[in-house]
């Protein structure tokens, strides 16, 4: 039901702007659209992440797969574990360049006996690193529709990426890699019976989008070829705020633009907001050093404390006359 | 505000300027002209029209090339028939850069503008200038 309803929302998302572009209004679609997508996310994005600067994290939240620092002679673990700044830095970049977290990920079985069974599964790691690689290879590449003169940089991650030749125009390992990905996340939630007992619409529709973003660019590619210098025309008046509209670009450009756009309209107030999110992560950017500086909740009202000192001065004769031992004038009772 | 507020607003700031990184290129490096290819038979009679229409040339001749690439040196056919009747030899040498003599401002303009790098010049001998002011081929 929630994957029916994802598919038809990415479906009226293709319809809308190939009906629409067919029929005209090239500067509706081409300009327009993509200037509002472009600010409701700069917008969108900014209030997210302010939202989240304004709530105070004042504790450590020591959720570590590793051994704390504690005494000199117990080895410590530095990364899992860390407890200084730079330790934090690393623990912080293993996350999100080689996603730490997710390498953990285990799967439960109900084995004969019945014993539960407990394996390690890299499957979804995999898959994830390379989605979000060949995601951000295959964006870095666009760049040559961005600026003019194209960097000398785009030229050659597009070299290195159509190393191997294959076809005309050459095929890109990312392309293969983010589609073949793309297909494994989502046959993950589909085939799994448990993974989709959990999964909601929120969880399909940006695979989905993304998978057909990455298909309506793979189809304009090879099969419904568009004018790209018109194409790059578009992209580079955009971004230097004098937009032109060049004829006869196909209306399979407009739709890739059109999905795109819903992309970033929706990547602020959706999941995908771990763009950011992941950066804040309280359990991870923080060093576990509960136990090495006292960490104070700024909120505290200020308590007013009756030290146990100040209860002995204050009742002091009526202690040593009920015979009661008293701190102060303890002559240093050493053990014998 | 929490004490962490101005590291994440600094954060911020750098993820807001580099995703709008090739509209701060623009503007302040300013951009080349995009111009169109230039067409220098457009006025030579018999060489002003295309092997096929313009609008399919555009976006689709690098297919074209390949099936005349395979065809010849498959099946060693190279007469071609355009639809309105005229016979072409299948070569990209002989015939594309027959009317497209001047390669630079005509297949490197666009392909340099898009970054396409076809490896196909690296056997094909193409129209570029020579020092004497020749065109290759010829
Ligand atoms: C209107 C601009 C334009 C002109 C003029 C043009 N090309 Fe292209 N050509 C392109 C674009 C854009 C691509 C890349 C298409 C893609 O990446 O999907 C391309 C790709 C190619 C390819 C495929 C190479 C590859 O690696 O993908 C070949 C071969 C090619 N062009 C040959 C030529 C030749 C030969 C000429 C001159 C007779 C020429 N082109 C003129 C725009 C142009
Ligand atoms: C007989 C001369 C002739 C031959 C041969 C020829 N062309 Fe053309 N080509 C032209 C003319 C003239 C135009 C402009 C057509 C127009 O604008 O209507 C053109 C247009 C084009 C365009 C579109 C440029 C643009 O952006 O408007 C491309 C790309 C192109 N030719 C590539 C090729 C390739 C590749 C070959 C070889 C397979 C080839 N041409 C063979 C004469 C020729
Ligand atoms: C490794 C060298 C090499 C490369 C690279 C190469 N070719 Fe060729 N090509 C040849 C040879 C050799 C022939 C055969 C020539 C003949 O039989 O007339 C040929 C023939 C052709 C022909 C038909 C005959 C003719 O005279 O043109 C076409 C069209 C052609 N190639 C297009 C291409 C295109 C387009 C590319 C780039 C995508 C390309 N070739 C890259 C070597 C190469
Ligand atoms: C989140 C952003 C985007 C993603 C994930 C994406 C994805 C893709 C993919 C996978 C392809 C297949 C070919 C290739 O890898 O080069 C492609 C092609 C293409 N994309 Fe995008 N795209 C994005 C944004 C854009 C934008 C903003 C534009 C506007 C200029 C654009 C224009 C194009 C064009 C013109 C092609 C055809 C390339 C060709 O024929 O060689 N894309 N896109």
């Amino acid at each position: 039901m929630t994957f029916g309803f994802s598919l038809f929302v990415v479906a009226l998302l293709i319809a809308i702007p190939a009906l629409g572009a067919a029929a005209g209004g090239h500067a509706f679609w081409g300009v327009v659209i993509p200037y509002a997508a472009l600010a409701i996310f700069l917008a969108g994005f900014t209030a997210r992440i302010l939202g989240w600067a304004r709530v105070p994290v004042p504790f450590r939240i020591p959720t570590a797969g590793g051994q704390q620092k504690s005494l000199d002679w117990i080895k410590s673990s530095r990364l899992d574990n860390p407890h200084s700044a730079w330790g934090t830095i690393g623990r912080m970049a293993l996350e999100i360049l080689c996603f730490r977290s997710l390498f953990r990920n285990t799967r439960v079985e109900l084995r004969e006996g019945p014993k539960l069974a407990y394996g390690s599964s890299k499957w979804l790691w995999a898959a994830a690193l390379a989605f979000h690689y060949a995601f951000l290879v295959v964006f870095l590449r666009h760049f040559k529709y961005f600026v003019e003169p194209t960097p000398a940089w785009v030229t050659a991650i597009q070299g290195l990426d159509g190393f191997f030749q294959v076809g005309l125009p050459v095929l890109y390992v990312t392309d293969a890699l983010l589609l073949g990905a793309v297909a494994f996340l989502l046959g993950r939630r589909l085939l799994d019976a448990r993974v989709r007992y959990i999964s909601h619409a929120a969880d399909y529709f940006p695979l989905l989008l993304i998978a057909a973003i990455a298909v309506t660019g793979v189809l304009m590619r090879y099969f419904f070829k568009v004018d790209l210098l018109g194409v790059k025309q578009l992209a580079v008046g955009l971004l230097s705020l004098q937009p032109v509209v060049p004829e006869g670009v196909g209306a399979m450009f407009f739709v890739h633009l059109f999905l795109v756009s819903s992309l970033i309209v929706y990547l602020p107030f959706s999941k995908l907001m771990h763009l950011g999110g992941v950066f804040l992560s309280p359990t991870r950017n923080l060093p576990n050093d509960n136990r090495m500086r006292r960490h104070v909740n700024p909120w505290n009202y200020p308590v007013k404390v009756h030290t146990y000192e100040e209860y002995e001065e204050e009742f002091h004769e009526v202690m040593k006359a009920a015979g009661l031992p008293l701190d102060k004038e303890k002559s240093c009772p050493k053990a014998s | 505000m929490p004490p962490d507020f101005r590291k994440i607003v600094f954060g911020l700031v750098i993820f807001l300027i580099l995703v709008t990184l090739p509209l701060w290129t623009n503007l302040l490096r300013g951009t080349a002209p995009l111009e169109d290819p230039e067409i220098s038979t457009r006025d030579v009679p018999g060489k002003d029209r295309c092997v096929r229409e313009a609008e399919y040339m555009k976006a689709n001749h690098m297919d074209l090339l390949n099936e005349w690439r395979e065809t010849v040196v498959r099946d060693g056919e190279r007469g071609f028939v355009t639809v309105d009747g005229r016979h072409f030899d299948r070569s990209l040498d002989r015939t594309c850069m027959d009317c497209h003599n001047k390669q630079e401002v005509f297949c490197d303009r666009c392909h340099n503008a898009l970054a396409v790098s076809p490896y196909c010049w690296d056997c094909h001998i193409g129209a570029r200038e020579t020092k004497d002011g020749s065109t290759a081929l010829r």
